[in-house]
């Protein structure tokens, strides 16, 4: 018996030993059918697909084509240079269908929780970080296709878009659904019931998203707005989509920097804006693995 | 595979909440291909010490070996080689049967060439194959706990723990529940760890330990158990119940106990006994029942009280209620 018990410790020893690459590979297999799970459920939900696809149009046709007419005569649209309102908003609506997928499906977390799969997940002998990347990646993933579903609109509003300017797009669209996943990740990661959800919703998702300058350009805004603006990250992820897709349309520079995000005046490089947001989208995902890591 | 000379060892489990005390210290030990049955009413313990055993809970005291492996140590070396079905569903209902152990074969590391023959090995051995590729939101009850314990199974573990697995199921399909289980243990030579509060479920375990109060009150195969009550059940029923009581204590020496107009006697014979109750007594006798002791008259017995669905009913009620109400939301 306890020869047994030696051999049985001994062998389980020897498997420790080679335990590193096994792990690693066993993380990697988990994330990626972690990830591969949320796009089969966001391919096979085609009522949500439509469903959030309606929002951003909604808001650029009708939002925008009303603001549009009555701004015809104001400075910073119709006297520069001939830019239109749903020309100036339509990079931020992609950025609001990016925001509002990215956190939508990391938040999915919560809705397994309720309805138990979490359990499954988390009870699986893998690394607790495989469960929150694999999420961040999927949320990043919805968030991407449907951004780049919403460049097809690009004619309809008076935006050409090159081949150069769409592969300039797709990394920092990229970017920007990676850090508001992983944002996500870290919020369902703490929250243990759908209540919370309706909060993120309503506190959190729609100031993010009428601060972000989404919808207006975030210049000569009182101090106290300019300051929240500066803090949303979401700033961080859509200014240099509009600066992208506003130089393609033929504008000055100084035009599109005027209606840009600026600190003290200076403008950002689009290169540290994406930085900013990839380092956001980081720290998030370490928060989120921590908190995962904790839970029992 | 090889079978495991003793699947799970547990020597002093001690769960404490704050000032509740879930589970007293219990000892136990499984053999390898075992079905063993943890038996008792709501809140006695049952679901606190499966989840020690399969390490999602951490014991307050004592020790516990599952597949030879100290669940306090290497609490992920336990999790590769057990097989979970949970108390409550944790299927992905949108997702197809097939689709759900697919996903349960990656995130276990079942290897890519064996993948696919193992996944349908086990929807054939469960019956699933038909359904395999519809979502599971469209599946019964009964094929959910299956697609449950198929998923459980894929990895190859050891041991199958089941929490309550036939509780909410009709009386058919836990059945089949079980015959799958006896199956699953005959052609895979696995052992099976599960809790009920079922009292004719525990009947098809090898053996079963009674569980009341964190505290196991008794240990043994359902023969043995049931011997502990002393041999067979007489219920009989008398228009003149006092008489017959009385006569029944000074002309039989057997003091029987009255339950209404039902008088309820342990005897060591029953077969011997029941033309004797009927030739001495003057009482007239309406009518005998004879039976084995079932687990019930155990329980009541080591107990003092019975085991009754309806006593810690409501959150059971409540989970059904969740589960038809999941099976039609999704």
């Amino acid at each position: 018996m306890s020869t047994e018990v030696a051999i049985k410790q001994s062998s389980d020893a020897a498997r420790t030993q080679h335990v590193p690459a096994n792990i690693r590979m066993a993380s990697l297999r988990a994330i990626y059918i972690i990830w591969y799970r949320d796009i089969l459920r966001y391919w096979r939900d085609r009522w949500r697909l439509g469903a959030s696809l309606a929002q951003p149009l909604l808001f650029l046709i009708v939002f925008g084509s009303g603001l549009s007419s009555s701004l015809k005569g104001s400075t910073s649209f119709g006297a520069s240079g001939g830019l239109s309102y749903i020309q100036f908003m339509y990079p931020g609506i992609i950025g609001m269908a990016i925001l509002f997928t990215a956190i939508f499906g990391a938040m999915s977390i919560v809705w397994d929780r309720e309805f138990g799969f979490l359990k499954e997940v988390l009870v699986a002998p893998i690394d607790r970080s495989s469960v929150a990347i694999g999420k961040a990646l999927g949320g990043t993933t919805q968030a991407m296709i449907q951004g780049l579903i919403l460049l097809v609109l690009a004619p309809f509003v008076g935006v050409k878009l090159s081949v150069l300017t769409v592969l300039t797009l797709i990394p920092l669209a990229a970017v920007l659904a990676f850090g508001l996943s992983s944002f996500g990740v870290a919020l369902a990661s703490t929250m243990k019931s759908m209540q919370g959800f309706q909060v993120v919703m309503n506190f959190l998702m729609m100031p993010m998203f009428f601060l972000s300058g989404a919808l207006f350009p975030l210049s000569g805004l009182p101090g106290w707005m300019t300051v929240l603006t500066r803090l949303d990250p979401a700033s961080y992820g859509i200014d240099p989509l509009r600066r992208v897709v506003l130089s393609q349309s033929g504008l000055p520079s100084a035009v599109i920097d005027k209606l840009g995000l600026t600190i003290n005046g200076q403008v950002l490089p689009i290169m540290l804006e994406a930085g900013i947001m990839l380092a956001f989208g980081i720290v998030m995902l370490a928060i989120a693995v921590v908190s995962f890591k904790r839970r029992d | 595979m090889t079978e495991l000379e003793t699947a799970i060892q547990a020597h002093g489990l001690v769960k404490r909440y704050g000032e509740l005390e879930a589970v007293r210290g219990i000892d136990l030990e499984v053999q390898g291909g075992e079905i063993f049955g943890f038996l008792g009413p709501n809140g006695a313990g049952k679901s606190t010490t499966i989840s020690i055993l399969c390490t999602l809970l951490t014991p307050t005291a004592g020790t516990a070996r599952v597949a030879g492996i100290d669940v306090m140590q290497d609490p992920a070396g336990v999790r590769q080689r057990i097989g979970l079905v949970f108390q409550d569903p944790s299927l992905d209902d949108q997702l197809t049967g097939r689709e759900n152990l697919e996903f349960h074969a990656f995130i276990y590391s079942v290897p890519a060439s064996i993948r696919r023959r193992r996944i349908d090995e086990m929807l054939e051995l469960l019956q699933l194959t038909e359904r395999a590729g519809s979502q599971v939101r469209t599946f019964s009850g009964g094929m959910k706990r299956r697609l449950e314990i198929a998923r459980g199974m894929l990895h190859e573990p050891q041991i199958l723990f089941l929490d309550e697995p036939t509780l909410g199921l009709d009386p058919q399909t836990r059945q089949s529940i079980w015959n799958h289980l006896n199956e699953l243990r005959s052609r895979k030579g696995i052992t099976i760890f599960m809790t009920t509060h079922y009292m004719d479920e525990a009947e098809y375990c090898d053996r079963i330990a009674i569980i009341d109060r964190g505290k196991i009150v008794a240990l043994g195969t359902p023969d043995q158990l049931k011997a502990m009550v002393g041999g067979d059940v007489v219920t009989m029923t008398s228009s003149q119940p006092e008489a017959a009581a009385r006569e029944i204590t000074e002309l039989l020496g057997v003091t029987p106990s009255r339950q209404n107009g039902t008088l309820r006697m342990e005897v060591a014979d029953g077969k011997a006994f029941v033309p004797r109750l009927v030739r001495e007594l003057i009482a007239p006798v309406d009518t005998v029942t004879l039976r084995r002791p079932s687990l019930d008259d155990v329980f009541v017995k080591l107990t003092g009280h019975a085991i009754r669905d309806e006593e810690a009913g409501t959150k059971d009620q409540m989970r059904m209620m969740g589960r038809a109400w999941m099976g039609r939301r999704r």
